[in-house]
């Protein structure tokens, strides 16, 4: 030993630097299994992120925010754990979901609201409670687990659309209704459970 | 295209316009009927509030 000499560059002791990446390890956790719905997943996807932020430590010499970087890295691992979910569970074994129609008694007949949605109150301030977020978190697993996953790889992952249709296997047009149906049933769950109490 | 959307219809091109630049003749027919239709302007802000949601849900700490 004794022949690693810091160099030009600044980098951190190793253990000081995975002490830090250990400090975001909850933080990571809860990214992680917000999106992939399973706690054995999700801290797969974290482990395999922290293994390679480990050992590409040098990627992050010089970057402004350790979290940034880290959440980047986990990105990676979250799609390769989606990808492999979909291989053991393919959709034709998810059964059918439904086929878009299930929002038409919110319309009359010429399609106009029926009744017309009011405004919410004051959503910004819900965002600091509690309360909103598990009613929100709720609502997601509510979902239809296909719908959830591919409106949480847009809203969450800030995927673009050809990147989740790539990975789903699905086209641009499905992908579209797929979001499309739930941000309104998200819309009128929280609308049930929250802003309409 | 349709110079006159429906709700139902308003509601599809307010959740494709988050994920795909909408055409221009598209933004047309909805700017035409989110003028006229107070239910629909709802709709567009809680369709955005969604997204600012999803990543509030992200950064809260989770403490039991």
């Amino acid at each position: 030993m004794g022949a690693r000499t810091p160099t030009s560059s600044p980098l951190r002791a190793p253990a000081e630097f995975r002490a830090q990446i250990e400090a975001l390890r909850p933080y990571l956790l809860r990214y992680a299994s917000l999106q992939l719905r399973d706690a054995a997943a999700a801290e797969d996807a974290v482990q395999e992120a922290l293994v390679a932020a480990l050992a590409g430590e040098a990627g992050f010499a010089g970057r402004a925010n350790l979290r940034t970087w880290l959440t980047g890295i986990l990105k990676h691992k979250i799609v390769d754990a989606i990808r492999r979910q979909a291989r053991e569970r393919p959709a034709s074994e998810l059964g059918p979901e439904a086929d878009g129609g299930e929002f038409d008694a919110l319309f009359d007949r010429r399609g106009h609201w029926e009744p017309m949605p009011t405004a919410w109150e004051h959503p910004e301030q819900a965002l600091n409670q509690r309360q909103f977020l598990a009613a929100l978190e709720a609502c997601l697993r509510a979902l239809p687990e296909r719908t959830a996953r591919a409106f949480m790889m847009r809203e969450h992952l800030g995927l673009d659309t050809s990147e989740i249709c790539k990975e789903l296997e699905i086209t641009a047009t499905h992908c579209w209704v797929m979001l499309h149906r739930a941000r309104m049933a998200l819309r009128l769950c929280l609308q049930e459970n929250w802003f309409g109490k | 295209m349709k110079l006159l959307l429906s709700c139902k219809e308003t509601a599809r091109l307010l959740s494709q316009g988050e994920d795909r630049k909408l055409a221009f003749g598209e933004r047309v027919t909805l700017r035409v009927h989110l003028a006229i239709c107070d239910g629909c302007r709802n709709v567009n802000r809680q369709f955005k509030f969604l997204r600012s949601a999803v990543r509030a849900l992200a950064e809260a700490d989770t403490g039991n």
